[in-house]
């Protein structure tokens, strides 16, 4: 019941806002109904925290304390950047930025956007995920390239290109599985795509076919979740697309599709009884911190360079899903969390931050914290939170990787400490230069909306300081789940 | 291997031609030329599905093929004639390299794919071992005209055929994938097509050209 108000939630506002989406009153519309979504997800949860795994529709549908976090979370970023973008896109609107066409399709894409997402992480078909996240892509490629520059058709094609041919390696990998299973569960096997039917017999399945099966589904999801070499799409899909698309697509996309490759990994491990899937998973991630830090340094515009932070911060996550083991699997989750309510918080107040200058360029943006010291201080205290600053979530989490990687795998230590030390240079001398400093910003025709910004800010302190015991249980769960290590 | 059924033979024969139709969609600079390949490639397919159907009684691969005849040989085709029509866009300029280095590779590319094929066609419980080699070699092959092409629709068409290939490698290996996935999966593929469609007139207007270089041109400098 509650999985079925999840889904259809944000269905139903996909099609009232392709009717009033230009409407005067869209955006709080749109952000109604991301509350519902978000009511439906808190309901999941209680459901899960205090009933334990479920599954629903003939195991079509399942929920186990690895996705209940991340559909919360999802459904609450959702909620949170629904919010930040109504007086956003009033004002993108005001400065004819978007046409009423144009913010119509924004408003329905989006809530059908997350709605992919959820069904994508709330599926036990393998097939139907795929199907989900292909359906993700395709509802922000045109939000991608919603400002029709050609900086941002340029943008919109290449995240269309090359998430969809990345997205086929992953069917083919999907394929495989499929044929793998259905030796083991018989012809036609009813649930032979089903996760949770797939997960009880891992042992039995055919290890050759799976290890190829591995390489086509890492290759297929990574290209989504940005790992280097196939990041490329991701800096200019998040730079071209509005303010409120960057963040959710860094903040909730991303982790869908790591969250895609760690539940094959799981499968592939079972039936390989050998670690390789992680060491290619670690390799995958490592690459990706150092070049993404190292790329951090050559960006002139904000919203590219916290892209390019995006990845480094996903790679983290490869590295430490590949290392596997309870205490790596834990920092993995934790620091998706804090990650994906970091960013989206940067997001918020870059996106407010260009605007005041009328330019996304580093360069042009000056003096926010004295023209405007709610989003000067939201940007900089998101900095320095994403950068791994105590007593924010963020250095816990990578604390946490780090011990793990200096006691399992110490010749990665000082890559990562390496990079991290660029990236805190970068990152912290650009941010510096936009918060203070003399000052030529207009002041914004809506208040912007700063709530969310240091909604999730407060949350990320508060994961650095304590975390709730539900969600340690859960994420004790989730990582035992997971597995790998040893 | 014993003897093989003429069923089988036939549907070995359908997949040689699939396999074909991929090296001339690699070698064709024409435009609507590369659409009727296409097409064709979806026909061979919509008849190989409905061999398996006949052979096996399985209802869900009659499904299955009049998904494809439906979504591939009619729908899309009919979307991209229609869309070549609107937007002038009737040759490929020059591939980025020459069609007979690209057969070449081609070549080797189908060499690389029966061997990676080796392990799983063992594993296939049906009789038709060698079409997954060919599958394999459909989708690596089709890849291949993505990356040489220039155009955009070219680059499209090739994506649509890896799909093609990816369809052939479900059905042949394990008759089909359950009937939601391949919904799913035609859905997806049908709004790509029409998402696309929108998003092509939009590059045309900034660009007066569907060619990939000129938006090439605005990387970095930002």
């Amino acid at each position: 019941m509650d999985l079925l108000a999840l889904l259809v939630t944000p269905l139903a506002g996909a099609f009232v806002l392709a009717w009033i989406g230009a409407g005067r009153r869209a955006p709080e519309v749109n952000a109604a109904f991301s509350l519902a979504t978000f009511a439906a997800a808190c309901a999941l949860a209680w459901h899960v925290a205090t009933g334990g795994d479920a599954t629903f529709a003939n195991d079509q549908f399942f929920i186990d304390p690895f996705n209940a976090f991340l559909v919360a979370l999802t459904a609450f970023v959702g909620l949170t950047t629904s919010l930040f973008s109504r007086p956003y896109m009033r004002i993108e609107a005001e400065d004819h930025r978007v046409t009423p066409g144009g913010l119509r399709l924004y408003h329905a894409m989006y809530q059908l956007f997350i709605g992919t997402m959820l069904l994508a992480l709330t599926t036990n078909n393998l097939g139907l995920m795929w199907v989900a996240m292909e359906a993700a892509t395709l509802s922000t490629v045109l939000l991608v390239a919603l400002y029709r520059t050609p900086a941002a058709l340029e943008a919109g094609w290449k995240y269309f290109i090359l998430c969809g041919v990345g997205i086929a390696q992953a069917l083919f990998g999907t394929i495989l599985l499929y044929i793998a299973a259905e030796r083991v569960l018989g012809a036609q096997g009813v649930g032979a795509l089903l996760w949770t039917h797939l997960d009880a017999v891992k042992g039995e399945l055919e290890p050759r076919v799976l290890s190829i099966a591995f390489v086509f589904l890492l290759v297929g999801y990574g290209t989504k979740t940005g790992l280097v070499p196939l990041h490329n799409w991701l800096p200019d899909a998040h730079a071209e697309g509005p303010t409120p698309i960057s963040a959710v697509l860094s903040g909730l996309l991303l982790n869908v599709a790591i969250y895609a490759v760690v539940r094959c990994k799981v499968l592939v491990e079972g039936s390989l009884h050998s670690a390789w899937p992680g060491r290619m998973l670690m390799g995958f991630g490592l690459v990706s911190v150092t070049v993404a830090s190292f790329s951090l340094w050559r960006q002139r515009d904000i919203k590219r360079l916290f892209a390019f932070s995006s990845i480094e911060h996903m790679g983290l996550v490869a590295f430490a899903f590949g290392m596997g083991g309870p205490v790596a699997n834990f920092a993995a989750l934790l620091h998706m969390t804090v990650h994906s309510l970091t960013k989206s918080a940067i997001f918020f107040a870059a996106g407010h931050a260009a605007q005041k200058s009328g330019s996304q360029s580093i360069e042009r943006i000056r003096g926010l914290a004295t023209v405007s010291p709610t989003v000067g201080w939201g940007l900089m205290i998101g900095a320095l939170a994403i950068l791994g600053v105590p007593p924010f979530g963020v250095f816990a989490s990578e604390f946490l990787i780090l011990t793990t990687a200096m006691r399992d795998h110490p010749w990665a230590t000082p890559i990562l400490l390496l990079s991290f030390a660029v990236a805190f240079a970068a990152i912290f001398s650009r941010v510096q230069s936009m918060v203070f400093g003399d000052t030529t910003l207009r002041r914004l025709p809506h208040s912007p909306a700063l709530l969310p910004v240091f909604v999730h800010l407060g949350l990320v302190l508060m994961l650095g300081l304590f975390i709730p015991p539900f969600l340690a249980t859960w994420y004790g769960a989730a990582a035992r789940l997971i597995g790998g290590g040893g | 291997m014993g003897q093989t059924p003429f069923v089988m033979q036939l549907l070995d024969s359908l997949a040689a031609l699939l396999l074909l139709l991929s090296f001339a969609m690699l070698a064709q600079r024409r435009i609507a030329t590369l659409v009727e390949l296409f097409a064709l490639q979806g026909g061979v397919l919509c008849a190989a599905t409905l061999l398996l159907a006949w052979r096996t009684g399985d209802d869900n691969l009659l499904l299955s093929a009049a998904l494809t005849l439906s979504v591939k040989v009619l729908a899309l085709p009919w979307l991209l004639r229609r869309m070549i029509r609107r937007l002038g866009v009737y040759w490929d300029t020059d591939p980025l390299l020459n069609i007979p280095g690209t057969m070449l590779v081609g070549v080797l590319i189908v060499v690389f794919s029966f061997g990676l094929a080796q392990p799983i066609s063992a594993l296939a419980s049906t009789a038709t071992r060698s079409a997954i080699g060919i599958a394999v070699a459909v989708i690596l092959l089709a890849f291949l005209t993505m990356i040489t092409r220039r155009k955009a629709m070219s680059q499209v068409i090739g994506f649509l055929s890896m799909e093609n290939g990816l369809f052939f490698g479900a059905m042949s290996a394990t008759y089909g994938m359950p009937m939601v996935v391949e919904l799913g999966v035609a859905l997806d593929v049908l709004v790509a097509m029409l998402v696309l469609g929108v998003f092509f007139f939009q590059i045309r207007e900034q660009f007066d050209s569907l060619d990939l270089d000129r938006l090439e041109s605005h990387q970095g400098g930002r």
